[in-house]
């Protein structure tokens, strides 16, 4: 048996959320995929963010005489039906795809889990409240409710993040409260409750950390599905408008030309295809790395 | 409840009642009641181990909670150290929390799976204020070794350990703040019999060096032989007899008490098959309870006037007992 002076001095004065965090990465990086989906995404971030520097063709110049040109040395995947590159466009799509995948599902996620826990918790009037009001947002047709806000407040990125945010909230709501539910009769939080640990603590140091994998799970599923609803509206005209581009805007335009030149619409389908695929490798990667017991 | 030993009282309840409500509340339908605690009055004297046994769903469990507010009674009163708990704000209970503490049946439900042994037990501590970071660290060292592990294991995760080894780590998380009163509810019964001896030696030696009192919650009556210093016996959310274990084991008052001790399995092949009073039919429910005494319908020796009055609990012969016909013998 170590003597505690042994002890101490075999442990630092590191803080565990230090440790737990070089664990985490560390546990992470040795998950293939989840690295592969990784850098895919820094890719498509990075392209995203230079494409002016790294295309040399202009996304908006229209040229009739070179329209929905096959994949060549200079179009890499063709041109569109106004002789755009389709490879320059996509990577101009990126920079509003990603930022709609990732900020509405991240608000939404960040509103759910509060309230969901909060309602499974608490329980009584809060929960009753809580869950009226996502039912509220769940009975509106969500497509209906999230035009209402971008006809009343003006098609800009800005309202799609609160329109998508607000359809988006209801149901993590209701999985986080399910599995809250759950939580609250283990014994280790009535062990919380037994040694005196306030109501907030037990919120946030025992059922938050459990439910953070079923949240991880919610994120890369909701990612496709902002990227999805984005598309939507853009292409029912109140999210985001021509000439401008984002892939869902891409591929509703891109199929009139499916014959013609399938790359118009195939290119960004799969371009939505890869990233999904990206966030959820790294999604899945995310979720055993938190997991204590995968680790050893 | 007057017998020899006179130490002072660190917990009574008085007519403590649990009830549950289940289904019903829909489209008029009434709701019905579980009565899992009824009525039940005890006394528990410091650094004794008063054990409870009684057969699942006769609300031992119930009462451990109740005694404690981890569940709300429906009446009734409970004094913990002279102060009356059930009209406690949360504030003044979580206070009073330092001072008793429970020890959980599965010690594999009981810790929460993404802590660190470390944070397990510097919880209690972080809840009461205990000090600085530093002095935390320093107690949960210590609190491991007071449960016989390595003090390297602080930085570990549950799952890293087996059965014995995480119920330890759930009596040292109890002890943190150094509690006189520590419910164990069921504690050993989810180990195997080799460590539960061991946990069992360990609560033994924690109770001398710390004055522990234990309210041990048990099925097992050979834990409660060895371990216990009295036993209450619990039926259908009622206490039927409290005495010390000696008197107990050896001169069972209430026909449920006989009947209990009949039914451990002996371990002689030769005396297997002999004549044994077994009880006869199921358990009644705890939502529609017999009238008179609710034992009556599985009693071998049941009267007219047990289908008719409900028996206290009164003085008899040393223990007490809730029986018209206490056994003689």
């Amino acid at each position: 048996m170590m003597t505690r002076s042994v002890d101490s001095a075999a442990t630092p004065e590191t803080p565990d959320e230090a440790s737990f965090l070089r664990d985490t990465v560390r546990a992470f990086r040795r998950n293939r995929m989840a690295m592969a989906g990784l850098i895919f995404i820094l890719l498509l971030v990075f392209c995203a963010v230079f494409v002016p520097w790294i295309s040399p063709h202009d996304p908006y110049r229209v040229a009739l005489d070179e329209q929905l040109l096959p994949p060549s040395t200079t179009y890499w995947l063709g041109t569109d039906n106004f002789g755009r590159d389709v490879l320059t466009r996509i990577l101009y799509g990126a920079r509003i795809s990603l930022v709609v995948g990732i900020v509405p599902s991240l608000i939404s996620l960040l509103i759910g889990t509060i309230m969901g826990i909060l309602s499974g918790y608490l329980g009584g009037k809060t929960d009753f409240v809580v869950m009226r009001l996502a039912d509220m947002m769940i009975a509106f047709p969500s497509l209906l409710l999230a035009m209402v806000v971008m006809y009343t407040l003006g098609a800009n990125l800005l309202n799609i993040f609160l329109a998508l945010a607000l359809v988006g909230w209801a149901s993590v709501a209701r999985v986080v409260r399910a599995q809250t539910l759950a939580l609250r009769e283990k014994e280790f939080v009535e062990a919380a409750h037994a040694n005196g640990t306030s109501r907030g603590r037990i919120m946030f140091d025992h059922i938050f950390p459990n439910v953070v994998p079923t949240l991880i799970v919610l994120f890369s599923l909701s990612i496709p599905e902002a990227i999805m609803w984005e598309s939507s509206l853009s292409f029912l005209g109140v999210g985001v408008q021509p000439p401008a581009a984002s892939w869902g805007l891409l591929v509703a335009k891109g199929k009139e030309y499916m014959f013609q030149n399938p790359s118009v619409a195939i290119s960004p389908g799969v371009a939505i295809l890869l990233a999904v695929l990206a966030f959820n490798f790294i999604g899945d990667g995310l979720r055993d790395a938190l997991d204590p017991s995968m680790k050893d | 409840m007057t017998t020899d030993t006179g130490s002072e009282i660190v917990l009574s309840t008085r007519a403590l009642t649990k009830h549950f409500h289940v289904g019903g509340g829909f489209a008029g339908r009434p709701s019905r009641v579980v009565r899992a605690v009824d009525g039940v009055t005890l006394e528990i004297r410091a650094r004794e181990t008063f054990a409870l046994v009684g057969e699942s769903g006769c609300g031992k469990t119930t009462l451990g909670r109740v005694m404690l507010r981890l569940q709300e009674p429906t009446s009734g009163e409970i004094v913990y150290d002279g102060t009356e708990l059930t009209g406690l704000g949360e504030g003044e209970m979580r206070a009073l929390r330092k001072k008793m503490q429970i020890v959980f049946q599965d010690p594999y439900a009981s810790l929460n799976p993404r802590m660190r042994i470390e944070q397990i037990l510097a919880e209690p501590l972080r809840s009461h204020g205990y000090g600085t970071p530093a002095e935390i660290r320093e107690r949960c060292a210590e609190l491991l070794e007071l449960v016989g592990l390595r003090t390297q294991y602080l930085r570990n995760y549950p799952h890293q350990f087996s059965g014995g080894q995480r119920q330890r780590i759930g009596i040292a998380r109890a002890l943190a703040n150094k509690p006189d009163f520590v419910v164990c509810d069921e504690s050993v019964s989810a180990l195997d019999v080799s460590i539960q001896a061991q946990v069992l030696n360990l609560l033994a030696d924690l109770q001398d060096q710390l004055k522990l009192t234990y309210f041990f919650i048990t099925h097992d009556l050979a834990v409660v032989r060895q371990f216990a210093d009295r036993v209450g016996v619990m039926f259908l959310g009622r206490l039927v007899e409290v005495g010390t274990t000696e008197e107990i084991f050896a001169r069972p008052l209430h026909p449920y008490t006989m009947l209990l001790m009949a039914a451990v399995p002996r371990p002689d092949p030769r005396a297997r098959g002999g004549e044994r009073p077994m009880m006869q039919g199921e358990i009644p429910s705890p939502m529609a309870l017999p009238p008179g005494c609710r034992f009556h319908t599985r009693c071998p020796f049941a009267r007219d006037i047990c289908r008719v009055e409900d028996p206290a609990l009164q003085n008899h012969a040393g223990h007490t007992v809730a029986c018209h016909f206490p056994l003689e013998n």
